[in-house]
């Protein structure tokens, strides 16, 4: 739990930062038997980047990367907006998205594990072409859909929660579970410690590493289904543009290493927070749209040196050094952390 | 050393067989081109594919000193962009020369580098998110200077634009090449004939090695960024003399060309193994994969993208399955 401190610490001083120049910052009231708010709204349009980010967290575990995935939530949407402009039903369009998605994480995996292509470039293959292919597929058009029941995955009510975020629930908690009550988690982590030497256990590390594309893949078509469900309509060209970035970078806040060998879901869930409240504020006191970016930067470097250990020690270590710390103890904490 | 035998006549040393791979995989395409496309065989096309990727090959050479250390620049198609928007607003705000403009952006794009390098080695922060916050950092700048496109007059930026250079045989380059071309050079004999070279090398191997070696770690993986920072700083003013503009938006998404060319030229992300030749024609086949997408010519913009993303494919798994076969 340790390890999940600082990002904690840092998404509560950027929702006090919100307080200070929104008063009724934290206040969530019921309206047409809908929870309404701020906080509410982070979470709502934070899903996706959660969903996304909670794939790519098993990706990075396993040491590799998924760049793709920006292109899979442009591909999900226009193919289930196109299926329902089609009059296909709603259940059959999301089933075919999601299928779609599947196969094209599999793809991925295919091309890391059994080909042997370093990630980045395998996946930057389907990131290219994905986008393509999105285009493709909604003909180069924005298609606009017209569905009460679609318009539920991204925009609905369940018990007056916002449909979306009980999705990220579920799909957290079936991740959870499967990772870290079942031995799949372990497994995972040891592909990502050694491919080689986990194969030489008797790990299928082929299998695992294809899986956890197909289940990053799978993920970015909720997303994707959830963006363009939001807005009622599939766009090809802009759709989850960047996203991949975006996920990354809340998976490293999370403290997720890039080495792979060892993951944290709710670090992952607490560094999409981060982002996607990041963004928020950045709304909320008014950055001017020329400077978004700066601020972002700012803020993102800020996080990553609170979250170094040695720029912590350089910074405020002075006083901590009175008692020298003993060799055991490091070595302690370092394990469970 | 290992080595493996090649039509079993004489034996290369097997770090080779990426780059040759490509190499061969290279001439393939660019025979498949002639074969299929009417014009496409002549010396100028090869020229074209060096003139209008001048810029990449120049960036690309930054990054591969950065991964040949294991890690990655994520910032440098920003700064690409950040320099082309310095220049032109300088140039045309308050009128500064260019002898004066180029060399502060240089020093601009090399700062950059060198606090990301710092950032990264001190704290022991990821790259990959370093650079990142530098890519929007840099982003972010530009946008700040102005959001619109800035048309550059300068007289000299013009000249460098439209000079010819003659070589035999009715073939031209343009200085931009001959820019090019030096870096390469220098590159080629910073890494592989001196000291700060083979530290690359080492510290990409295994950075604990290096460090029990005594091998100076901190001050090689800080120059290797202020490399790729300078890199991307001359790649920006070759772009800026390509495109005669300086434009928030320009090379969006030129970093991942830039890794892509490293990767394609059989440099390993994982660090320590990789040529600078390799680099090169990792440029010259992204930039004949667009060559034989424009002699294509009715694609619509998605075909483009898929097309290029086939190529790709095509080209890597080739190289994967040859050079898999020989080592």
């Amino acid at each position: 739990m340790r390890r999940l401190l600082w990002p904690v610490v840092i998404l509560a001083l950027l929702l006090l930062v919100n307080l200070f120049f929104t008063a009724n910052f934290f206040s969530i009231q019921m309206r047409d038997g809908h929870l309404y708010g701020s906080l509410i709204d982070i979470l709502r349009f934070g899903a996706p980047l959660i969903l996304v980010s909670l794939g790519m967290t098993l990706v990075i575990a396993t040491g590799g990367i998924d760049l793709s995935v920006g292109s899979v939530v442009a591909i999900a949407g226009a193919l289930a907006c196109l299926q329902i402009s089609d009059d296909a039903g709603v259940f059959t369009a999301v089933a075919l998205a999601l299928g779609l998605s599947v196969l094209l994480g599999a793809w991925n995996g295919l091309l890391v594990a059994v080909v042997g292509i370093q990630p980045i470039i395998a996946t930057l293959i389907l990131m290219v072409a994905g986008r393509g292919l999105a285009q493709l597929i909604t003909g180069g058009q924005i298609i606009t859909v017209n569905s009460p029941s679609y318009k539920i995955i991204g925009g609905g009510y369940w018990l007056t929660v916002p449909f979306g975020i009980l999705l990220v629930v579920v799909v957290l908690a079936i991740t959870v579970f499967l990772t870290r009550r079942l031995a799949l988690g372990m497994l995972i982590e040891s592909v990502g410690g050694n491919a080689e030497a986990s194969r030489l256990a008797g790990i299928r590390s082929r299998g695992i590493i294809i899986m956890v594309y197909a289940f990053a893949a799978l993920c970015a078509g909720v997303a994707g289904l959830m963006i363009s469900s939001n807005v009622s309509s599939a766009d090809g060209n802009n759709a989850g543009l960047w996203v991949e970035l975006d996920a990354i970078l809340a998976v490293v806040i999370g403290g997720t290493s890039l080495s792979g060998g060892r993951f944290s879901l709710g670090g992952t869930v607490l560094g999409a927070l981060i982002i996607q409240t990041l963004t928020t504020t950045i709304y909320s006191i008014g950055v001017p749209p020329e400077t978004t970016l700066l601020f972002k930067a700012l803020v993102v470097t800020a996080v990553c040196l609170i979250q170094s250990k040695s720029f912590r020690e350089k910074v405020f270590g002075r006083r901590r050094r009175a008692v020298p710390p003993s060799p055991a103890a490091e070595e302690k904490v370092r394990v469970t952390a | 050393m290992t080595t493996v035998t090649l039509n079993g006549l004489r034996t290369i040393p097997a770090k080779y067989v990426p780059v040759l791979v490509t190499a061969c995989l290279f001439v393939a395409m660019f025979v498949a081109g002639g074969i299929r496309y009417e014009g496409f065989a002549s010396g100028q096309v090869i020229l074209n594919v060096f003139i209008d990727n001048a810029f990449l090959l120049v960036v690309a050479v930054g990054m591969t000193f950065v991964i040949l250390t294991g890690g990655i620049d994520l910032s440098v198609g920003s700064v690409v962009a950040l320099s082309t928007m310095i220049s032109a607003s300088l140039m045309k705000g308050p009128g500064w020369p260019p002898y004066l403009v180029i060399p502060l952006v240089l020093l601009i794009g090399a700062a950059l580098g060198l606090v990301m390098g710092y950032i990264i080695h001190t704290f022991e922060i990821q790259p990959f998110i370093v650079t990142l916050a530098g890519m929007f950092l840099a982003r972010g700048l530009c946008y700040t200077i102005g959001t619109d496109s800035i048309p550059i007059e300068d007289p000299t930026f013009t000249a460098f634009a439209q000079t010819r250079i003659d070589l035999f045989a009715d073939l031209w380059i343009s200085p931009s090449v001959i820019i090019a071309a030096v870096v390469v050079l220098v590159a080629a004999y910073v890494l592989h004939y001196t000291r700060l070279g083979r530290s690359v090398y080492a510290t990409g191997g295994s950075e604990q090695s290096a460090l029990l070696m005594g091998l100076p770690v901190a001050r090689t993986k800080i120059t290797v960024y202020t490399v790729s920072g300078f890199c991307s700083a001359l790649g920006g003013v070759l772009l800026s003399f390509y495109m005669l503009s300086g434009y928030g938006l320009h090379a969006v998404g030129m970093e991942l060309d830039a890794i892509a060319a490293v990767v394609i030229g059989g440099t390993l992300l994982t660090g320590g193994s990789g040529f600078l030749l390799g680099t090169v024609l990792g440029v010259l086949v992204l930039g004949l994969i667009q060559t034989v997408i424009s002699f294509e010519g009715t694609l619509s913009s998605w075909w483009t993208k898929i097309f290029i993303g086939l190529l790709l494919f095509v080209f890597i798994l080739l190289q994967r399955l040859f050079s898999a076969r020989r080592t």
